[in-house]
């Protein structure tokens, strides 16, 4: 059956209050989920006090200005700081987004933010999740130009109003927010491929240059790869750059039924 | 769930595992069409139960003896009941991973399906043709 409690040693506990900075007048507390995989401990929370006027605007500036401050085996991955790498992707104040584009006063509650690895991901330590089935997902979409017709000599020409149709696709920089956000993925994830590699997928499919449409579709037609899409809606909802996978996934299913009824 | 479980296999040919069905547009489809259709049957049903609630058996056997009345109870016994087995093997998919348990909780949904769908249909001739 689907697992709607956390398994027993996956339960957090309270963990340790880290001392708050000396003399800070303004304060944040950040309340983190710390799991150390050399250890047999469970995961804990542990709260941090970050001093608001000596750290930057964004979540992501809070968590650097922890591990650089006060606790360096705080692990998480960042890299771009500015929502184009999609590494810093993390579950706050409840809801999946890129730390580095979430600013502290918007998840902000009461004085406490809330920070949890992508949820339903195995965790490899602290805020990393393993995304080695997501990233192999992407990969069996076959996320490049497939042609039957030899090459071009320049480049393989499109209209305005096809390459217009790639818009609100090709943003996706692979974050994860969408697929582990959504309960059909965490339920099915070994076998439905989740909104972020059928957008990709979608994409590909709505490329005019593409010839391999046809496969495309035999590959994905699947009662779980594609179907699992219930229209939850949360990948919508939860998209750090604004993308709708959930209609891709629909125009997806509208392509199926068009070549069949 | 299997997909936490250490496994030497690569993440590649877990993802594939045993290929696309190449199904499932179909089953997509008729959740569609069968939904459709039952927004007039069910207004139909409703007004059809409303009209002879409370009446006497003789009442309502003549009011369902009628072909009209008799063929949009049957139809809609029909499309409810294909809407109800599917939708119902979709919620089994999505919750049941044991694959001994998925197959016996598919096989007793379409007999129970099938069983209510007879029953139904037996009722409404039973009452129509008076025997």
């Amino acid at each position: 059956m689907a697992e709607f409690a956390l398994p027993k040693n996956s339960r957090m506990t309270e963990g340790k209050v880290w001392p708050k900075p000396a003399g800070a007048k303004h304060t944040t507390d950040f309340r983190i989920y710390r799991w150390d995989p050399d250890t047999d401990e469970n995961p804990r929370i542990d709260t941090y006090t970050v001093d608001r006027d000596d750290c930057g605007p964004m979540v992501l500036d809070a968590i650097i200005w922890i591990k650089n401050k006060v606790d360096a085996t705080l692990t998480f991955r960042r890299s771009c700081r500015e929502g184009i790498c999609g590494s810093c992707a993390m579950n706050i104040d409840g809801a999946n987004t890129l730390a580095c584009t979430k600013g502290i006063d918007e998840v902000e509650r009461k004085g406490v933010v809330k920070i949890y690895p992508l949820p339903h991901m195995p965790v490899v330590k602290d805020l990393v999740p393993d995304l080695t089935r997501f990233y192999a997902q992407h990969a069996s979409i076959e996320p490049w130009l497939q042609t039957t017709t030899p090459a071009p000599e320049k480049e393989w020409r499109q209209s305005h109003e096809d390459r217009q149709k790639l818009d609100g696709l090709y943003e996706c920089i692979l974050c994860a927010c969408c697929s582990t956000s959504c309960p059909s993925y965490w339920w099915n994830g070994d076998r439905y491929l989740g909104p972020a590699a059928l957008l990709q997928a979608y994409r590909w499919l709505i490329d005019s240059r593409d010839e391999a449409t046809g496969e495309r579709l035999d590959q994905l037609e699947d009662p779980f790869r594609l179907y699992r899409c219930h229209t939850i809606m949360n990948c919508a909802n939860v998209c750090p750059k604004g993308l709708n996978p959930a209609k891709a996934i629909a125009e997806i299913k509208q392509m199926m039924v068009v070549r069949q009824v | 769930m299997s997909q936490f479980k250490f496994s030497i296999r690569t993440p590649a040919g877990r993802v594939r595992g045993l290929g696309s069905a190449r199904s499932g547009t179909e089953h997509f489809w008729l959740q569609r069409l069968t939904a459709v259709a039952n927004v007039p049957l069910a207004i139909a049903f409703i007004i059809i139960v409303v009209s002879v609630a409370g009446r006497d058996f003789e009442e309502a056997r003549l009011a369902v003896g009628q072909p009209l009345i008799a063929i949009l109870l049957l139809l809609f016994i029909l499309s409810g009941v294909i809407h109800m087995r599917i939708g119902m093997q979709v919620i089994i998919e999505d919750y049941v991973h044991s694959e001994g348990a998925k197959v016996v909780a598919v096989m007793a949904n379409t007999f129970f399906a099938v069983a209510i769908g007879a029953a139904a249909t037996f009722a409404v001739l039973k009452i129509a043709f008076g025997i």
